[in-house]
């Protein structure tokens, strides 16, 4: 065990990820030499060469689009896009090819990718360094869709990714990458991917989230127990494929939802698990399922405190919820 | 003349080659200098107040302020700009009060686009500067857009637009030089080959030996230029922006260049590239050439560049005071301008932030 933030316990799981297979390849922009620019590939060029650790001209279509072919060679290739916001360039690579190679060959040819990307606000980054496209992932059929919160599911999805046999898209909450530690086995170990965690025990609401809003709900959860509100709070983990027992069995004992991420509402994450709890679950519910996220707006610069959810919105939300 | 022949005006020792310069009179030479040191002082000043917390990130223009100001500078009136990033210069010569500017570093209330990005990607409609974005090379595509909507209306505007050598590997870059190509549209692209992309040098970024040779493969000229020699990128950009207007269709500018600082104020180039290397690049900065040449002709001297810069630096001052004075954008507007009209859902999700705050401070004891 170490005490390892989240840059580390990737950079960690990457240098164990690439000891166990020498097809393991990792490409981007800045990942070589400088090691990342959030530092978290940082001395796997020095430790597996320059044939294994690749740093890329800067196109994101050629990052995912050399991916696809060198998975189609044999390899399992590991790529770094900068920033989530500049997947969109690569996006007809990522949607149309990466996607579909496994279905439209008939499971003759397959491309297991893991696509790792830094997503989400809170760091200053306006516009183009702040996005949670997870839901645009999510939405696209052959795409698997991971994202911790904290450096022991970091590391243990990330080992768990490398072992798929389909593209994973690893998304990384930029605004976590420094900001907690946790102990962290030395060794191998894999998160599953496909199974959520429950972070609090509670009895009168539900609240569903993942990433960087994780730590946010534990902190709302403290203070609604200080109202006597006892709050379920589950983080996804994955978001393809969902947990979707986990979530259900909670639905059942607490009847109440609050789903909370910093996307965009509109067609976001939440809306699906709204869908899918009332599909499977309507009648256990007490209370209309509420959503505490991003608003449809482009994300801010200077308002962006504004934007994203906050402690006071969750718990109001938590409050209307249990009053219901 | 060859794609990686590098033209230059200024000599070796950076004297006078010729008693004045024809395509500029004196008074435009020292206007030219004092630009540039304008933005070589203003973006240190940036680089301070980063440190100090209070802009959140900037990308210095330093050793490249040669290529943003004399390139801007050969522009008209009813031309259109494309920016990037890393050319504070070329938005000042454009008439760009830095008040303006800091409005937007620091997004004030007073920034045109309202607070809503990060430093350095400023915009304006009036002053004929496209909005900058940060996914590198989209705007050069749009340049190309733009230039093609004035030949088909007949418009007296020619585009100019400026990228880094990464940019050249993004598909703006190919599709935008492609399309400029086929229809001989007015546009001129300014690439700065600063020789690094964040960490990635320049032998990493291309296959080709410059990046003025991509300029043949689409059907037009690509020429190289010593970047950190003002005359030289003047008279070359000058002549494509020229040839653009009359219908002589587009061309590329290669500066070659050296980003003499890290990438932005979130970089650590040490990581990446040696102190030597930066050392020589130094000696060729581009204000001390340029100073060296003014001098030899008898238009400049250290008591009035001493002047010059106390000047400044005092301006800096008073614009960066009043810029920083100026308060957020109100909480409503974060819902303005994501469409032409408000839908209903987002005067729901305006009305749900403010009632919650105002809930919010009703309870606060
Ligand atoms: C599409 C996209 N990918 C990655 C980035 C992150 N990024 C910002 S600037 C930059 C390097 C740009 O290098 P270059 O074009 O040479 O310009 P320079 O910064 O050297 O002036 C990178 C990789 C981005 N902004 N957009």
């Amino acid at each position: 065990m170490s005490r390892m933030n989240m840059v580390e316990a990737l950079n960690n799981g990457l240098h164990l990820g690439m000891r166990e297979n020498e097809n393991v390849v990792l490409l981007g922009e800045d990942v070589g030499l400088l090691g990342g620019v959030f530092r978290v590939s940082a001395g796997l060029q020095e430790t597996f060469g320059t044939d294994r650790v690749l740093d890329t001209p800067l196109s994101e279509t050629g990052i995912i689009a050399s991916a696809i072919g060198m998975a189609l060679y044999g390899l399992r290739p590991i790529a770094e896009i900068q920033f989530a916001d500049f997947a969109f360039p690569a996006f007809d690579q990522i949607i149309n090819e990466l996607a579909k190679y496994r279905y439209r060959s008939g499971n003759q040819l397959t491309t297991p990718v893991l696509v790792r990307m830094p997503v989400g606000g809170g760091v200053g980054g306006g516009l183009y360094h702040s996005q949670s496209p997870e839901s645009h992932f999510a939405h696209t059929a052959g795409l698997k869709v991971v994202i911790p919160s904290n450096p022991y599911d970091a590391k243990g999805l990330l080992l768990a990714a490398l072992r798929e046999q389909d593209p994973v898209i690893f998304l990384e909450p930029k605004k976590l990458y420094r900001t907690t530690s946790a102990e962290v086995p030395d060794g191998a170990f894999t998160v599953p991917i496909g199974s959520a965690r429950r972070v609090r025990e509670g009895t009168d609401v539900t609240l569903i989230c993942y990433g960087a809003m994780v730590p946010l709900a534990e902190d709302v959860a403290r203070r609604a127990a200080e109202e006597q509100i006892q709050v379920d709070v589950l983080d996804l983990r994955s978001l393809l494929p969902l947990d979707i027992e986990t979530v259900l069995a909670s639905v059942q004992k607490t009847h109440r939802i609050v789903i909370v991420h910093e996307a965009p509402r509109t067609c976001g994450y939440g809306a699906e698990l709204a869908s899918l709890i009332v599909e499977k679950a309507f009648w256990s519910l007490d209370a209309p399922i509420l959503r505490v996220t991003g608003f449809d707006t482009p994300f801010p610069y200077r308002l962006e405190k504004e934007y994203l959810p906050t402690s006071d919105r969750i718990l109001d939300a938590l409050r209307t919820t249990v009053a219901a | 003349m060859s794609e990686t022949e590098l033209i230059r005006v200024l000599g070796d020792d950076d004297t006078s080659p010729a008693p004045y310069h024809p395509s500029l009179d004196d008074e435009s030479l020292l206007a030219l200098y004092r630009r540039m040191v304008q933005t070589r002082l203003f973006d240190a000043e940036m680089i301070r107040l980063h440190r100090q917390g209070r802009v959140s990130i900037y990308s210095s223009s330093e050793g490249e302020e040669a290529l943003a100001v004399a390139a801007a500078m050969t522009l008209s009136e009813e031309d259109w700009l494309f920016p990037d990033y890393r050319v504070s210069g070329a938005l000042f010569e454009r008439g760009v009060p830095m008040e303006e500017f800091l409005a937007q570093l620091f997004g004030t209330s007073k920034d045109l686009s309202k607070g809503r990005q990060i430093p350095t990607h400023y915009g304006s409609r009036q002053r004929h500067i496209a909005s900058i974005s940060s996914p590198v090379g989209n705007g050069i595509a749009h340049a190309v857009g733009f230039a093609w909507a004035a030949r088909i209306k007949k418009g007296p505007e020619v585009v100019l637009t400026f990228f880094g050598d990464g940019a050249t590997s993004e598909e703006g870059f190919h599709t935008g030089m492609n399309i400029a190509g086929v229809h001989k549209l007015p546009v001129v692209f300014v690439c700065r080959n600063n020789q690094y992309a964040i960490s990635v040098p320049f032998n990493l970024q291309t296959g080709s030996d410059t990046i003025a040779v991509k300029a043949k493969a689409y059907g037009f000229d690509g020429v190289r230029v010593d970047g950190t020699d003002a005359l030289a990128v003047h008279d070359v950009v000058r002549e494509a922006v020229e040839r653009a207007r009359k219908g002589g269709g587009p061309t590329l500018v290669e500066g070659v260049s050296y980003r003499h600082g890290a990438h932005s104020t979130s970089d650590d180039d040490t990581r990446y590239r040696k102190a030597a290397e930066a050392e020589a690049w130094r000696k060729r900065d581009p204000i001390d050439r340029f100073g060296r040449y003014l001098k030899s002709r008898g238009l400049w001297d250290d008591a009035r560049d001493a002047a010059l810069r106390e000047t400044l630096e005092s301006r800096i001052q008073t614009a960066v005071a009043e810029a920083e004075a100026a308060p957020p954008p109100p909480l409503e507007s974060l819902f303005d301008d994501v469409y032409d009209d408000l839908p209903w859902h987002l005067r729901e999700q305006r009305q749900d932030l403010t009632d919650h705050l105002r809930g919010l401070k009703g309870r606060k004891p």
